[in-house]
């Protein structure tokens, strides 16, 4: 054979060589039966607990195909004075009511926005989401990026205030649904990230005075409940500023969130700005940069592009502490639902109220969850490379 | 290596005399100072700017400053309070009960959720395919979900459960109704602090046994069983001192009686609700946590301690465990935080916690700014002790670099 011409060092080639004479493996531990048997019944007490899941999923998922679809109302007539939920009514506790989601899918999503002016939410709506895939995408350079934004932030505005020749002006406390829910998170965030920048420069920096402020800023804001925050701009800010200088309650809210999220986003940043090498600050310095220009051009895009994913996961956090504005009353996505089911009609049928939420939220946080784990991947491997 | 290069520092000449600060926008130590004067004076401006604003809106509205509010009666009930309370008593008082409503919930929560999340954890690195899968289904969807949905979502399934004479009862002695939950509570008699008491000298003793038999087994490397001599401490001694004293153990058994569940412990709907929603939420995150730590130590770490014949047990308690407590120790404090403040959101389900106390006592009285102040010292207070003793914690756990 030329096997023995060949030098040693060539395993593989010998390797294959030996693998087809091998004997096949025991019909057990191949195809369905060895997958069966290495991940389901490997033991005794793996055994038993397969059975007893299985036995706990089919009967959770027969109670739940049952009460979700089987016995399920999707419509309802409509009666003189308004939809009559009797149908509704009837299959209680054993079925459920979709029929409140097809009624009021509208009032959950735009809130008490005029009811003809509806497209325009729901344009702001579809521009949001497009703004996110496209950022999502990387693929815009930085200048593109910030005027991409700004252009679509302000159409969003244009669009939900309206004012000008065939738009309605609609005042802000109309606004309600989902769309304030993605105007609180998005606005915060863009809001907040420079804020947060600053302050991580700021905790970061060598002055004194200015660390020593950023640092009673963050750990302040992070030391007290997101909730005491709300509060402070809906009973107590209106204190602080001076007489007839009226800012609206959504604004009051969005402050508070800004300065929440700039805390919170100011360490992820700083956690970045950490694991920036010193030869980077020392190199920017050595090219006579500028402290600014050292920041901008040298240590920022490095240290920003390690933390995308922490930051992900710091915006989902962000994205459902939104929901927190229920409580002083602003009508965001949750709270517009469960005013929904406040009306004598609807009264009772919450958990079918909140899925729908629910089923909202979680498509907006599982999509930036898988992002962020790509992304990881992603990174993981440029780094590696 | 220091003590050549401060030779060499002594001998060489000084190159250049000491910088004197110049009052140039050109010197970097005088464009220092400028920029921080700027700063601060901004913030002080702001703030003082914020303050007189204030003083003359409160002057304008007729409301009185400062904390003498406190001590007015406050006339709001309050259905669940861990000391005696009355409406009668002062809004001191009520707050007072708002801040032990927290730490009950709060203190219970972390223990649970620590439980449960651990347990979630190890799940996910299970061998068995579908618990692994369970578990991540699981964590992937309560963590995608925002708390005060799940609390609000809860809570309408604790009010759609059926009444107390209809009430579920998953084990004997747990009634689950709309009326909360109702467990099974130890009457506690004056003879059980002895007993505690005698518990409490055998763990001592059973501590200071056992770190003996350790220091002695470093010594000659021969082991020493430990858990006879600790039994004894622990089960045994307590034990002797309950036959001694005579004192029975007992139960309070609740049951229905007319249209009520009597007797027991009972957890309110909104205590149960929240103490769960809390704790299920929380389970999740820690659950990525310890799944996380047990993964950051290496696979080599097994292979040496089975090399060196310890077995499964051993080799998680000593080897695996100290190194993944490290990793987990640091995000699971900022885990308890989050529960913490998490809990404020008690008001949107109408637990009465310090947040919803607070906010009663904004609409009756106007003292919206003391109220705010109020709550957030009380929450940084729990967030400085949780913080001071899981650094603690954690610095004792910590790896001892040379």
């Amino acid at each position: 054979m030329s096997d023995a011409a060949r030098p040693l060092a060539c395993p593989p080639v010998a390797a294959r060589g030996k693998a087809r004479t091998l004997p096949r493996p025991p019909a057990g531990s191949v195809g369905t039966l060895g997958w069966l048997r290495a991940n389901l019944f490997q033991s005794w007490f793996s055994a038993a607990l397969t059975v007893a899941l299985v036995y706990l999923i089919a009967h959770g998922a027969y109670a739940l195909i049952d009460w979700a679809l089987i016995n399920a109302v999707w419509t309802v007539d409509s009666g003189s004075d308004g939809p009559k939920s009797d149908a509704c009514r009837a299959v209680e506790g054993i079925g459920a009511c979709w029929a409140v989601i097809t009624e009021k899918h509208r009032f959950i999503l735009f809130g008490t926005y005029p009811f003809e002016e509806h497209w325009r939410p729901a344009l702001c709506i579809a521009i949001f989401i497009g703004l996110y895939v496209v950022s999502a995408s990387r693929r815009l350079s930085r200048k593109k990026f910030a005027s991409t934004w700004a252009t679509a932030l302000i159409a969003i505005g244009v669009l939900m205030w309206g004012g000008i020749p065939g738009l309605p002006f609609v005042p802000q406390d109309l606004w309600g649904g989902l769309v304030v829910t993605l105007i609180l998170a998005t606005f915060g965030l863009a809001l907040a990230f420079p804020l947060a920048i600053l302050v991580a420069l700021g905790r970061r920096s060598r002055l004194p005075a200015i660390r020593i402020l950023c640092i009673v800023y963050v750990e302040l804001i992070r030391g007290v409940p997101l909730i005491s925050l709300l509060f402070m701009a809906s009973v107590v800010l209106p204190l602080f500023l001076p007489e007839g200088m009226n800012l609206d309650k959504l604004l009051r809210a969005q402050i508070a969130f800004i300065l929440f999220a700039g805390a919170y986003l100011a360490e992820v940043i700083r956690g970045g700005l950490q694991a920036i090498p010193k030869g980077q600050y020392e190199a920017a310095d050595a090219l006579g940069l500028s402290y600014w220009r050292k920041i901008a051009l040298v240590i920022l895009p490095q240290a920003l592009h390690i933390v995308i994913p922490p930051l992900v996961n710091t915006f989902i956090g962000f994205f459902k502490d939104t929901s927190l504005v229920l409580i002083i009353g602003i009508f965001d996505l949750l709270s517009a639902g469960k005013t929904a089911i406040l009306e004598p009609a609807w009264q009772g049928f919450g958990i079918e109220v909140y899925l729908f939420c629910g089923s909202i939220y979680f498509v907006f946080c599982f999509a930036m969850s898988r992002y962020s784990q790509n992304l990881e991947g992603t990174l993981d491997r440029n780094r590696r490379r | 290596m220091s003590a050549t290069t401060d030779g060499a520092n002594r001998r060489l000449p000084r190159s250049r005399p000491r910088a004197r600060t110049k009052f140039a926008w050109s010197d970097p130590k005088f464009r220092d100072v400028v920029w921080q004067i700027i700063v601060v004076g901004l913030v002080l401006g702001a703030l003082w700017w914020l303050v007189d604003n204030t003083r003359h809106n409160l002057e304008v509205r007729q409301i009185a400053g400062g904390f003498g509010f406190l001590q007015r009666e406050a006339g709001l009930p309050i259905g669940e309070h861990l000391i005696p309370y009355s409406p009668l008593d002062t809004y001191f008082k009520a707050l007072l009960v708002g801040v032990l409503n927290t730490l009950r919930v709060a203190a219970v929560g972390v223990v649970l959720a620590t439980v449960l999340g651990t347990f979630i954890g190890i799940a996910r690195l299970s061998p068995n395919w579908l618990l692994a899968r369970l578990a991540a289904i699981y964590v992937e969807l309560v963590r995608d979900l925002p708390l005060l949905l799940h609390l609000l979502l809860l809570y309408t399934l604790v009010q759609n459960l059926p009444g107390p004479r209809q009430a579920l009862r998953p084990i004997d002695g747990v009634y689950l109704s709309n009326r909360g939950l109702v467990l099974p509570e130890f009457e506690w008699l004056p003879g059980h602090s002895l007993v505690g008491a005698a518990f409490a000298l055998g763990c001592a003793g059973a501590f200071v046994y056992r770190r003996w038999a350790m220091a002695k087994q470093m010594a000659d490397g021969k082991p020493r069983t430990v858990w006879p001599i600790a039994m004894v401490l622990l089960v045994v001694l307590p034990a002797l001192v309950s036959f001694a004293l005579d004192i029975p153990w007992r139960l309070n058994w609740p049951s229905l009686r007319g249209f009520n569940i009597r007797g027991g412990m009972v957890l309110s709907p909104e205590y149960f609700t929240l103490l769960l929603g809390l704790v299920l939420y929380t389970a999740a995150f820690i659950a990525e946590i310890v799944r996380s730590g047990i993964l950051a130590v290496q696979t080599g770490q097994w292979e040496a301690a089975q090399a060196l014949g310890l077995t499964r047990r051993l080799t998680l308690r000593w080897i695996v465990l100290p190194q993944a407590l490290r990793v987990i120790i640091p995000p699971m404090t900022s885990q308890y935080l989050n529960l913490a403040k998490n809990s404020s959101l008690a008001v949107a389900i109408g637990y009465q916690d310090i947040v919803s106390i607070a906010n009663t006592t904004i609409n009756q009285t106007g003292q919206a700014i003391e109220s705010v102040a109020i709550i957030m010292a009380v929450y940084l207070a729990i967030s400085l002790s949780i913080s001071l003793f899981m650094n603690w914690y954690n610095k004792r756990i910590a790896l001892v670099e040379r």
